[in-house]
């Protein structure tokens, strides 16, 4: 027998019995982050490739919702927060060690990026839009004349945005769950296949829906094997790992994780997504809302396990 | 300069007086703690082995809540010591989920808190509170780069280990075995 008890009764707030520190809006914001990150992606890249004209939707009406997304995680991340009134301390710093410091950073950059990006398209919404003043006109004429610069800043901080997330994760190795340089790839695709999913959830457009249920099924099939090679990884490490697998592999976490992240958040529309490109028609809301309740469910779930795993001692 | 602290699960009896001195030399808010005492028991009656161990922050030499602090509140300090300043915390919780050791708790204030290893006492030559108040002396603080702290003398004496080294933190609190 081995016991081990804290016999001074330690009940830290958030900290004990388990780690709870992190709540909703942490996993809510990653979801937000990762779904503003795939669509900027897209429409900057199809911006660059020049195809701004055939896939209309996803360069020019998409990218409205990462605003959004971008500034409801924020409020969400600030909410967060126990110590408020400091939060301009992380715009004091710039601690590269630190992935919360340069992903603070990024979100600026991002943010900024994606609102830029929307007003040089508010006629595809409001066709008779007038600036009305005359610097906001010449900003305007500015960013239209270097817009494919601003392509390229939004393509390179969206890659990094999705990719963040992940790495914030992965750099506690004290929660051996997230301990994995797996989470960075991983939270990526899922990022762009919610990216996706939106475009083809939004587009009239025939071709475009091809196009995005093409994209949507390489990147499910490429989350799919990041999955089980996660759990390879950590079947194959350390004992502390093995029992993070373990919470998914018929611990609390099977049922939840394997039914709505795996199988309909990620195989049913899979199969959907082929069974479309094949010819059948099916209605493009049921795997784009799968895929993004699959994100969704990813993000909390992971969030919430994590914070369970730890090392005993 | 780098203080360490020696903790003897030997001469430990589990009495917590350690905690409750901590809690009122740092007004540690009501259901809190900074340091805690661990009881290990192993083997099978009537062979039983009891391993009494008082925990706290391990000041650790790679420390990955500093790491991972964005704004620099979480820091290094004179002799190795981890601390906050609270005008610089924001309240992220990403040192608290980056401890392998759950050392860290968030005040009722928002920023985040935890073992100081008494730096107000230390730096004035006394000891923390723990050690100062401990009743059997199983408590040891001093130096390390000081070959006759009290600390340098118990660690050259006795067989001692760190908790969870795997996790590559170069805990700074040692315990006598």
């Amino acid at each position: 027998m081995n016991e081990e008890l804290i016999i001074s009764g330690r009940d830290n707030l958030m900290v004990d019995p388990h780690l709870h520190i992190w709540h909703w809006p942490i996993p809510l914001y990653l979801f937000l982050g990762g779904l503003a990150a795939g669509v900027l992606f897209f429409a900057a890249l199809l911006y660059i490739m020049g195809k701004e004209d055939a896939y209309r939707t996803a360069v020019r009406r998409i990218p409205f919702i990462a605003p959004v997304a971008l500034i409801l995680g924020l409020a969400a991340l600030f909410f967060d927060l126990r110590h408020k009134a400091y939060f301009w301390q992380l715009y004091l710093a710039i601690r590269l060690e630190s992935p919360m410091s340069w992903g603070a950073w990024t979100l600026l950059v991002i943010t900024t990026a994606s609102v830029i990006w929307c007003a040089l398209h508010i006629r595809e919404f409001f066709p008779g839009w007038d600036w009305k003043y005359k610097w906001l006109i010449d900003l305007e004429a500015f960013f239209n004349k270097y817009k494919k610069v601003l392509a390229w800043v939004i393509l390179i901080y969206a890659v990094i945005t999705g990719i963040y997330t992940g790495i914030l994760l992965s750099a506690f190795n004290a929660r051996p769950l997230w301990n994995t340089s797996v989470l960075g790839p991983l939270f990526l695709a899922s990022g762009l296949s919610a990216g996706a999913a939106a475009i083809v959830l939004g587009s009239k457009d025939k071709k475009e829906r091809l196009l995005f249920t093409r994209i949507d099924l390489i990147i499910l099939g490429a989350e799919l094997f990041l999955i089980v090679h996660m759990f390879m990884g950590f079947l194959a490490s350390t004992q502390v790992q093995i029992e993070a697998a373990e919470l998914f592999l018929g611990g609390p976490y099977t049922m939840v994780f394997w039914i709505f992240v795996v199988v309909l958040g990620i195989i049913v529309p899979g199969i959907l997504d082929l069974m479309e490109l094949r010819g059948k028609h099916i209605p493009a809301l049921i795997p784009g809302v799968l895929v993004l309740m699959g994100s969704f469910a990813f993000r909390f779930i992971f969030v919430f396990a994590g914070q369970v795993s730890r090392w005993l001692y | 300069m780098r203080y360490a602290m020696a903790v003897d699960t030997k001469k430990c009896v589990g009495c917590s007086d350690c905690v409750v001195a901590c809690q009122t030399e740092n007004g540690v808010p009501i259901g809190y703690c900074r340091d805690w005492v661990v009881e290990v028991m192993d083997g099978t009656y009537p062979q039983l082995e009891i391993e009494l161990r008082s925990e706290r922050c391990n000041h650790c030499g790679n420390a990955p809540c500093v790491r991972c602090c964005p704004t620099g509140a979480s820091h290094i300090a004179e002799g190795g010591i981890v601390l906050v300043k609270p005008n610089k915390c924001i309240g992220c919780g990403a040192c608290i989920a980056s401890c392998p050791y759950d050392a860290r708790y968030p005040h009722p204030k928002g920023y985040v808190d935890k073992c100081t290893f008494c730096i107000h006492r230390v730096r004035e030559g006394m000891k923390p509170a723990c050690v100062a108040v401990c009743p059997t002396k199983c408590m040891y603080f001093g130096d390390l780069d000081d070959p006759n702290s009290d600390v340098s003398v118990i660690l050259k004496k006795r067989k001692a280990k760190t908790l969870i080294p795997e996790a590559g933190t170069q805990p700074q609190l040692y315990f006598l075995i």
